[in-house]
């Protein structure tokens, strides 16, 4: 059984005709995986590595470079970044990651229990003049403060 | 003398983010004589005469950079918007991208004439979608009104622009790294030479410019180059190797500030002219301390500094590493210096490449120390090994392939230099016993 289907194989293939290379399509490849599965377990990594002529080695390798993409298990529904970096540090995101921590009872990089929520934090999410921001998935959030981030969680369930 | 925002100027229509209002606006005109009345050697002219330096950062001329790709190449050549914008304290390109696509496309457009390349790709960091969905918008209306894909205009000159989405790491924007990216690896930088403009992406002469950059070239192309230098700062008279700081610049003003925002002015406000007249100040009726000045490696200015001019030559007379990227993070009294270092610190340790010893273990040593601090169990002694570490990793002392190290070294050196009796009176109080150790001590865990 193959783990991607064969609309991610096709999308993965409709990416080719941007690049001189084959490889060049690896960082698209492994977006559309990760999408559709949540991460790019090491049987993805085969099946992208077959698809783009390349040793899964090469895949495995820039697969492990980037911080977003998951490999163990599949990130929640919701992935939640919190930005920690000097714009937000200053104006209270610290504090906003370690309440998370605590009320979401996991550490950054994990997922809650229920496989709902990934917390991460973030380096310069670049909306500093929104400090403290965080990101959920697709949707940026500035401004943020405990009661905000406890409305927007309370939507989620 | 209230100056009129040029870089800015749709923001603020409705939907100024579809080629409609855009073209409305006067947009893709001046593309469309260039592509009539110019040939490519004239536009590198003319942005050469501009004076443009880069706004990714390092402020390289543009027209310089450009004229060192090879004559008479047979092509292919490659052109790379950089849009990973991560630097701590940066969002002018988000705020562009999501306002103003087309600029930013007219500018890139207008560049790879110039520069004769067919492809271009928008290395676009993944935390920004919106700038994604609107730029993917963008080109797939330029495509079908003609300023993209085949014959552009009817010219003999086509393009194709796609859009590369990173996966986060800072050294993405590096452009060798970001060079790396796209062809699906590792965004390790490359050793230079060979530069990019000689060999660079698929080992084709290759340019790389920032996305502020490219949106300048579009108003040189439309307002002429006399326009362009007409604000800024001249170069200064004793340095020939200041070659002036010309044109509007846009400016990322957050931190402790009533109104962060994006600001648009010429080249040489001052910090504190900077978060009066458009910051409205220091939040809570406060005073500040300091200031990062143009993103995190750039390092910081005291309060008493703030009448430094932001371009590209001032900073360096107060210690910084430059003008960077424009981006101001503004600290009022009451934030702690050290917190600030420890911030920094951490950054650069998480985001190092690991390709070289000095800039993988000396990030990760000044943030265990930083740590140590913090955690109430420094040492005085600790800050002059902040110090040599700081003047021990980077291009500029010569032992790093990429400039991460630069700006990794630069905080600490100014926050040490600038701040150091806070960081001192610091030690002294949470460390009285051990602040005059100087044995090794233990690192702290888990850090
Ligand atoms: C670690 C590191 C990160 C960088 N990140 C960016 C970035 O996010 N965006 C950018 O435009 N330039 C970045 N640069 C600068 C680029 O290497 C390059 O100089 C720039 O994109 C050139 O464009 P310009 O000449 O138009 O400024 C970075 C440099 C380094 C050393
Ligand atoms: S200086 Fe640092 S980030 Fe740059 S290549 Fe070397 S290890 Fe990597
Ligand atoms: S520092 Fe948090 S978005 Fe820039």
């Amino acid at each position: 059984m193959n783990v991607l289907d064969a609309e991610v194989r096709k999308n993965i293939e409709s990416c080719l005709g941007r690049y001189p290379t084959k490889q060049a399509a690896t960082l698209p490849a492994l977006h559309l995986v990760n999408d559709r599965l949540g991460y790019v377990p090491p049987k993805a990594v085969v099946e992208i590595a077959e698809l783009l002529e390349l040793a899964p080695a090469q895949v495995q390798d820039t697969l492990g470079f980037y911080e977003f993409f998951k490999q163990d298990k599949p990130q929640g529904k919701y992935r939640l970044w919190v930005c920690r970096s000097i714009g937000c540090a200053a104006r209270g995101g610290e504090e906003l990651l370690e309440y998370l921590c605590d009320k979401l009872n996991v550490r950054p990089g994990e997922t809650t229990a229920d496989g709902r929520v990934t917390l991460e934090y973030a380096e310069c999410l670049g909306a500093c003049e929104l400090a403290p921001a965080i990101l959920v998935n697709d949707t940026l959030y500035g401004n943020m403060t405990v009661e905000k981030i406890d409305e927007l969680i309370h939507t989620w369930r | 003398m209230t100056y009129e925002p040029v870089l800015l100027a749709n923001v603020e229509e409705k939907d100024s983010h579809t080629l409609a209002v855009y073209e409305a606006g006067g947009g893709y005109r001046g593309l469309r004589r260039a592509l009539k009345e110019m040939s490519p050697g004239d536009v590198v002219e003319l942005v050469e005469q501009s004076g443009l330096r880069g706004r990714g950062g390092a402020g390289f001329p543009t027209g310089m950079k450009w004229s060192f790709l090879p004559k008479k190449h047979p092509g292919p050549i490659y052109f790379c918007v950089n849009a990973d914008e991560s630097e701590p304290g940066t969002f002018v390109n988000r705020v562009q991208m999501e306002l103003d696509p087309h600029q930013i496309l007219e500018g890139t457009i207008l560049s790879c004439y110039a520069t004769r390349a067919q492809t271009a790709y928008v290395y676009l960091r993944y935390e920004y979608p919106l700038c994604r969905k609107r730029m993917q918008a963008a080109i797939d209306e330029c495509c079908a009104a003609g300023y993209l894909g085949s014959n552009v205009l009817g010219s003999d000159f086509s393009l194709d622009v796609y859009i590369h989405v990173g996966a986060g790491a800072y050294v993405c924007g590096e452009e060798t790294g970001l060079i790396e990216s796209i062809e699906g690896r590792r965004a390790w930088p490359r050793i230079k030479p060979p530069f990019p403009a000689v060999e660079g992406l698929f080992r084709k002469p290759t340019v790389v410019n920032n996305v502020e950059t490219l949106a300048c070239v579009k108003h040189i192309v439309d307002r002429g180059a006399g326009w362009f230098r007409s604000m800024g700062t001249p170069p200064e008279p004793n340095n020939p190797r200041d070659p002036g700081s010309f044109g509007p610049k846009l400016f990322g003003l957050s931190g402790h500030v009533n109104r962060p925002g994006c600001y648009e002015a010429p080249l040489g406000i001052s910090v504190g002219q900077l978060i009066e007249q458009f910051g409205g100040g220091v939040w809570k009726g406060r005073k500040a301390k300091a200031a990062v000045l143009g993103g995190l490696s750039t390092g910081v200015v005291a309060v008493s500094e703030f009448d430094t001019p932001l371009d590209f030559a001032a900073p360096m007379r107060v210690g910084c590493l430059g003008l960077g990227t424009g981006g101001v993070v503004v600290l009022d009294e009451t934030y702690s210096m050290v917190d600030f270092l420890h911030n920094s610190c951490r950054f650069f340790a998480h985001e190092s490449c690991g390709q070289c010893t000095p800039c993988r273990e000396g990030t990760y040593w000044a943030l265990q120390m930083m740590e140590r601090i913090k955690a109430g169990r420094g040492r005085l002694r600790d800050l002059d090994l902040l110090l040599e570490i700081g003047e021990s990793i980077g291009i500029m002392p010569g032992t790093t392939i990429c400039g991460l190290a630069d700006g990794a070294a630069w905080p600490i050196k100014t926050a040490l230099s600038k701040f150091r009796d806070e960081f001192e009176d610091f030690i002294m109080q949470t460390n009285p016993d051990g602040y005059m150790e100087t044995e090794p001590v233990e690192a702290l865990v888990g850090v």
